[in-house]
């Protein structure tokens, strides 16, 4: 944390940043806001040289296969986010950004690539795309319930270095193991989308505390948030057949 | 302008658009920019309206006027039963009985063709008016926007020798595939229902292929669109209408290469060659500038710069179809709605104005519209099949710049719009119909900015 300000890097928005991901920024920087803290955004663009390692949180989003290739081959160029990983900094990965992050994914035209390796997840294409709701019970301290919106082709497999995010409650998740996402450290990778933040405001304040190093003040959830959440959880139930 | 001779029995009519498609050119080397020497006028030369009548009678066989008359009296049956406008369906039958029937039907008329993500119903509505100070023009007006669409409207009225038709982006192959229209409107290209229609640079690349198909077309598209630039570059024919863009987020790359391209509002040129063409129309804040650099005042009936920017497109479409300005911006001028946009309608005991947007890109245009006024505004989303069932875009809209305001929000998914403002800043209210919305709201004409569903229903709801 440089100063008073927390540094949220968004990370190749121009190549990842499908569905509304830039929206996890905006939820952190006011939430932040909320409690009396600055923010900074700092946008990572490819025609950047490399990503700044001494941001204070790195978020990156999901893409098409073609993007998902090229960001590798940026996000390896310097290091720096490996770097920062190694020093215990937060990093919040969406589904495309999920298998960057992994170790390796498989492309539509059957073409096996290399991820970063931050987490410990492998993806292969699905036989059809996961579209829909997805509900879980989460692995982390006091986040409980995850709700989001999948919409991806790939599988994961979980490796001894990474546990999941959460058990499957609803939808597909990583298709494996009831599993959704992936946890490495300080590393969480998710197929959701909402964007996932915006549902899910603990795992946000997770996310803040573990930037800032210290327990963040609690705050009240707006009664809109909680409305969303029982509503898109409880949809869960009343499909149930 | 090759539709009035084509002979309509060419063996190639049966052949899918892919199949008919005009080779890609080779050229690896630098892109060819459109002639920079060419003068404005060059861009207008005045074409007679067609002296061949699309005719009815002669040469049409048995199958095509059977076609035609089932085709009819299936709408006409249709609108009997409340079925609707009818035109889907007396299109579809009447083109499963005779497949060639678009471009008989085409035969002999000049057709313009509008698409585009946003815009196309307003504009193609537009363009029809500006025909009509010409001569009789068809359109597809309800928005039927594929091959039975067209079908459907070209059989309201065969002796008019203009048509005006709405494309669905996707679609504009298979049309060019069967005739060649007299000119194509590419109006913008952003991401619109991901989760269904592929991304922004399919689009781009299929409207492409499609413009290969019709070398004689006058192609009419925005400059400052980079996918419809690179949709556009190759083509020998093109009138480049200087628009804008407020949606940036699908053009940082370079359509063509990938390569990182910026701020779009400036002369930007790829590293491939791709480059913002010079304009020959540019949109101001009160009307536009021509090739010549005269200011054309447009005083539109309907507001904002959006729709500049689409009677722009009309315009520039009737002059190449001969028409005269003052006529044509006349008729354009007169309109205050299409199919239900902008229109001031009556609903929960209220007057309100009503708006669609369907994807960050419309929704900024619209915010844009609103944003400078302190009626009571609504805001109303669903995510439907039509929609596209993830609503994630609601953060991609820069709801900011309603900070200040008290707005209310309603629809299937009032509550993420409610949590998107929250942490926008800005006020909202919570209501299960948008009567009830309304119902919170005090005084004035209020503005109700609905997504896809969600405007259909409530234009539904008015009219009953
Ligand atoms: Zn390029």
């Amino acid at each position: 944390m440089t100063g008073e300000r927390v540094r949220i890097a968004l990370v190749l928005p121009d190549l990842l940043g499908t569905y509304g991901d830039r929206g996890n920024a905006i939820v952190l920087a006011q939430r932040l806001r909320w409690r009396g803290i600055g923010s900074e955004l700092v946008t990572v663009l490819s025609s950047d040289d490399a990503v700044p390692e001494d941001c204070d949180l790195y978020l990156i989003g999901g893409g098409e296969d073609v993007a998902q290739v090229a960001a590798v081959r940026f996000l390896r160029r310097g290091g720096g986010l490996t770097r920062a990983v190694q020093h215990g900094v937060p990093v919040l990965g969406i589904c495309g950004g999920l298998q960057v992050l992994g170790t390796g994914f498989v492309t539509g035209d059957g073409q096996r690539h290399e991820g970063l390796g931050l987490v410990d997840a492998s993806t292969e294409p699905g036989r059809g795309r996961a579209i829909g709701e997805v509900t879980t019970q989460s692995s982390l301290g006091g986040v409980g319930m995850l709700t989001g919106f999948e919409n991806h082709l790939g599988r994961t497999t979980l490796g001894p270095g990474s546990h999941a995010l959460g058990r499957v409650v609803r939808g597909t998740g990583n298709g494996h193991d009831e599993a959704e996402g992936a946890v490495t450290g300080h590393v969480i990778c998710t197929y959701m989308h909402g964007p996932v933040l915006a549902r899910n405001p603990k795992l946000a304040d997770l996310l803040l505390e573990w930037a800032i190093g210290e327990p963040l003040a609690p705050l009240p959830d707006p009664p809109e948030i909680k409305a969303l959440r029982t509503e898109r959880t409880r949809i869960h139930v009343r499909n149930r057949k | 302008m090759t539709d009035t001779t084509r002979d309509t029995d060419e063996p190639s009519l049966d052949q899918t658009p892919a199949q008919r498609q005009a080779p890609e050119q080779q050229s690896t080397g630098r892109h060819r920019l459109p002639d920079q020497g060419q003068s404005a006028d060059q861009h207008w030369k005045v074409v007679p309206a067609p002296e061949q009548q699309p005719a009815e009678a002669g040469r049409m066989d048995l199958r095509t006027t059977t076609a035609m008359n089932v085709g009819r009296m299936a709408a006409s049956l249709s609108q009997r039963l409340g079925l609707g406008s009818g035109g889907m369906i007396g299109g579809r039958l009447a083109l499963t009985l005779q497949p060639k029937l678009l471009q008989q039907l085409a035969t002999g008329r000049r057709v313009v063709m509008v698409t585009g993500t946003n815009g196309k119903t307003t504009t193609t509505q537009m363009v029809a008016e500006a025909m009509r100070a010409q001569a009789p023009a068809v359109s597809n007006a309800t928005g039927a926007n594929m091959l039975d669409g067209h079908v459907a409207a070209l059989l309201t009225r065969l002796d008019a020798p203009f048509a005006a038709l709405e494309v669905d982006e996707l679609h504009l192959a298979q049309v060019t595939g069967r005739f060649e229209p007299a000119a194509i409107l590419l109006l913008n290209l952003s991401r619109d229902q991901l989760d269904r229609v592929g991304e922004v640079r399919t689009v781009a690349a299929s409207l492409k292929r499609a413009l290969a198909q019709a070398p004689g077309a006058q192609v009419i598209a925005n400059r400052d669109d980079p996918n419809i630039v690179f949709a556009a570059a190759d083509h020998p024919n093109v009138t480049w209408v200087s628009g804008g863009v407020r949606w940036r987020d699908d053009a940082l790359n370079c359509p063509r290469c990938g390569a990182f391209i910026g701020d779009v509002d400036r002369d930007w040129r790829c590293q491939c060659g791709l480059a913002r063409p010079p304009a020959d129309w540019k949109v101001t804040d009160t009307g536009v500038i021509d090739g010549a650099g005269t200011h054309h005042e447009l005083a539109l009936a309907l507001p904002g710069h959006v729709n500049r920017v689409n009677a722009t497109f009309a315009l520039a479409a009737a002059l190449h179809l001969g028409g005269e300005e003052a006529p044509a911006l006349a008729r354009i001028r007169r309109i205050s709605q299409a199919a239900g946009r902008y229109d001031t309608i009556r609903l929960g005991g209220r007057r309100v104005r009503l708006l669609l947007a369907k994807n960050p890109a419309s929704w900024l245009e619209m915010l844009d519209l609103v944003s400078g006024s302190d009626e009571p505004l609504v805001l109303v989303v669903n995510s439907r099949e039509a929609d596209g069932y993830d609503v994630s875009w609601l953060w991609d809209v820069d709801f900011e710049m309603l900070r200040g305001r008290r707005v209310q929000v309603a629809g299937d998914r009032a509550l993420d719009l409610a949590v998107r403002l929250r942490y926008a800043g800005v006020q909202a209210n919570v209501a299960s119909t948008v009567e009830v919305a309304l119902g919170g709201t005090q005084g004035g004409l209020p503005d109700v900015i609905a997504n896809y569903t969600a405007f259909r229903d409530v234009l539904t709801r008015s009219r009953t």
